[in-house]
């Protein structure tokens, strides 16, 4: 599913270079629930942003389902953004001025997908994720965890391959954040790829398998607790640091 | 998705009132300055006739004084002395032609419930009506005849015949102006030629309240109502003098069937001029002319030069309006990173977002364009109120205005929304998702 080789990403600004990620490798299969941890500044964001596709590497490589994401450009890096990735965030980030129905319509009117089907797809996402009554709610009548159930629906509306969560219960109290955890597992049971960063221990031994980023290298491949769990695609040694 | 753009458009217009209604406020005022300035200008400048601005022509003739031009710019002048129409009337070279001049004539209605009253009065020939095609209400123009046997007969404009026979078909029947009852001929349409082309001494005047024979006034001995010009007294007194004079005191207009027959007449005016001046009259160099009506009009700068000036500075003031509209949409659309981080991380390409905020631009223009339209409306209302009646004719906006108006705001909206939108365009989506 994912795939990056010998990845660089290199900030410069006119006085200093900042190695981000340095010969970065890292394989996920399909079917993986993969939390990635590591100090702050390691550079577990930077990996999230390319692997989402939303921002471009110094050098290496980078394949997504196939596809070798080098050489694309915007639209094509949009495109295969919208189609193959999900995006869950700690802050949620759903737009406050559109109510539930049209947030979780955002990323399949970039698809082009017509009204009944985009209908279709978004009542059954926020029924899903036990919203389906309050599609005319917006964002700010709603608590925490239910927003990031939204965020949740409107990357599952899309349907993707991948799912990258950054700190996805970061914002939630222990109960929401619970909550959150099933429902990604869950997502995952039924087959979507899922990488997530966090700072928590106790969420990243809920994955199948941890990788720890420090200073830009995948420092340390651990099998979760709970790859026993279900059966797992995951091959311990397909990640190199 | 250009009606999705349009509904994020209006949501996002309606979240900011206050900033949305400022810049739909610059953009309006920036418009209903420019367009009030150009819809002057337009109506000024227009030539009604362009359809025959080859074939209709004012000859001019340079019977001024030997010892100096008649401008500083050494033109010929712009009236007829008497015997100069007289001669170019009687050659008939053209293949129409009439001499024309504005009088007045007290007018006497038959109902009691009116009163006496005086009526602008335009005296021509009677091709003056095939030149200048005013539309016909009832009946017709005079003819040539009429014109040769110094007929008593009018053409009434729709105002005087509403006046004095309430819209009625009054053909056929009489009218007392001034000492002499006129039969009246034929009704026009209401008729207005902006500029009135035909009589560039005024040329925001109205049209006048009737129409009779050139050769009728003259057998009448009515004065001009206008300028009369002499560069020497004349010889004779009263009315006899005025016709033998070399004072020029009335407009001569020839038309022509094709534009073939254009140089055959130049030729003659110059073989007229030579002919004269075998007489000892044209003592200046030869000097015609015969001027299309867009020479005309320059000629007698029927636009100003303050007029031109003003739509400068309007439209000056439309630029700096629309600068302050560049900034608000870049405050606005900055301010707007978080939506452009979450919909490029959902799928939105750099020309998906540039779309959905020149659209929301362009919603802005279209504000500002309607609600400049009405400031236009306002301004022209204004200026209706204030100048002299002449020129309300010029502060009338029409259909083509109207759409003139709607582009030059959406267009310049959009201009200025280029580069706010390409400066959202290219905000990182990932920066903006880590700080929401």
């Amino acid at each position: 599913m994912l795939e990056m080789k010998q990845l660089n990403k290199v900030y410069r600004t006119h006085l200093i270079e900042t190695h981000a990620l340095r010969d970065f490798s890292l394989s996920v299969r399909e079917g993986e629930f993969v939390a990635v941890t590591g100090p702050s500044g390691s550079g577990k964001t930077t990996f999230l942003n390319i692997a989402g596709l939303l921002e471009e590497f110094s050098g290496g490589e980078y394949w997504l389902d196939g596809v070798d994401t080098r050489g694309l450009n915007d639209d094509g890096r949009s495109r295969l953004r919208n189609e193959k990735i999900g995006f869950i965030f700690q802050g949620f980030n759903l737009l406050p001025d559109l109510n539930l129905f049209d947030n979780v319509d955002v990323p399949l009117r970039y698809r082009g997908l017509p009204a009944a089907q985009r209908r279709e797809r978004i009542e059954s996402a926020l029924a899903r994720v036990g919203l389906g009554a309050r599609q005319k709610h917006y964002p700010a009548e709603l608590s925490g965890g239910q927003q990031q159930r939204v965020a949740i629906a409107r990357a599952l509306a899309g349907q993707p391959r991948l799912l990258l969560a950054d700190e996805p219960t970061g914002n939630l109290d222990s109960m929401m954040a619970r909550g959150v955890m099933d429902l990604l597992e869950e997502i995952n049971d039924q087959g979507t790829t899922i990488i997530m960063v966090t700072h928590d221990p106790e969420l990243a031994a809920r994955a199948q398998r941890n990788v720890h980023i420090i200073d830009g290298q995948v420092s340390e491949v651990e099998r979760g607790p709970q790859l026993g769990r279900r059966e797992a695609a995951t091959d311990p040694n397909a990640a190199a640091a | 998705m250009f009606t999705y753009y349009l509904r994020l458009a209006v949501t996002s217009m309606r979240r900011t009132p206050v900033l949305t209604g400022l810049m739909v406020l610059a953009v309006a005022m920036g418009i209903g300055a420019s367009m009030t300035a150009l819809t002057v200008l337009r109506a000024m400048a227009q030539n009604p006739y362009s359809h025959k601005n080859e074939v209709l022509r004012v000859p001019q003739l340079d019977s001024w004084n030997p010892e100096s031009a008649y401008d500083e710019e050494g033109n010929p002048p712009d009236q007829f002395t008497y015997r100069d129409a007289r001669a170019l009337l009687d050659a008939g070279k053209a293949d129409y032609q009439s001499a024309q001049y504005r009088t007045g004539l007290s007018i006497q209605p038959e109902q009691d419930s009116l009163l006496p009253f005086n009526a602008s009065i335009r005296v021509a020939g009677s091709d003056f009506f095939q030149m200048f095609e005013p539309a016909f209400r009832y009946g017709n123009p005079w003819t040539r005849a009429d014109d040769a046997r110094k007929a008593r007969v009018v053409v009434l404009s729709a105002e005087l015949n509403d006046k004095l026979f309430g819209g009625e078909n009054s053909v056929g029947r009489d009218v007392q102006m001034g000492d002499e009852r006129y039969r009246i001929v034929g009704v026009l349409e209401p008729w207005l030629p902006m500029p009135r082309v035909y009589d560039l001494q005024e040329p925001f005047e109205e049209a006048e309240d009737a129409f009779i024979p050139f050769e009728t006034a003259v057998d009448k001995e009515m004065g001009a109502h206008g300028n009369n010009n002499c560069w020497r007294s004349p010889e004779k007194p009263g009315y006899a003098g005025q016709l033998e004079s070399e004072c020029i005191w009335m407009q001569f207009w020839v038309g022509f069937d094709d534009v073939a027959s254009v140089a055959a007449y130049r030729q003659f005016l110059d073989d007229y001029v030579r002919d004269q001046k075998a007489l000892g009259r044209f003592e200046r160099p030869l000097n015609n002319r015969l001027s299309t009506i867009d020479e005309w009009m320059t000629r007698k700068e029927v636009v100003q030069r303050d007029s031109r000036t003003q739509v400068w500075i309007a439209f000056g003031f439309l630029i700096v309006c629309i600068v302050n509209t560049v900034g608000l949409l870049l405050a606005k659309f900055l301010g707007r990173s978080g939506e452009v981080g979450v919909r490029r991380a959902l799928g939105a390409s750099r020309r998906q977002v540039f779309a959905q905020f020149l659209i929301e631009s362009g919603m802005v223009g279209v504000a500002g364009g309607v609600l400049g339209l009405l400031l236009t409306g306002l301004m022209l209302a204004g200026m209706r109120a204030l100048q002299d009646e002449s020129y309300g004719h010029l502060t009338r906006i029409d259909t083509e205005m109207v759409g003139i108006t709607l582009i030059v705001a959406i267009g310049a909206t959009l201009l200025a929304g280029l580069i706010p939108t390409w400066r959202a365009c290219q905000i990182a989506p990932a920066l903006q998702l880590k700080s929401q």
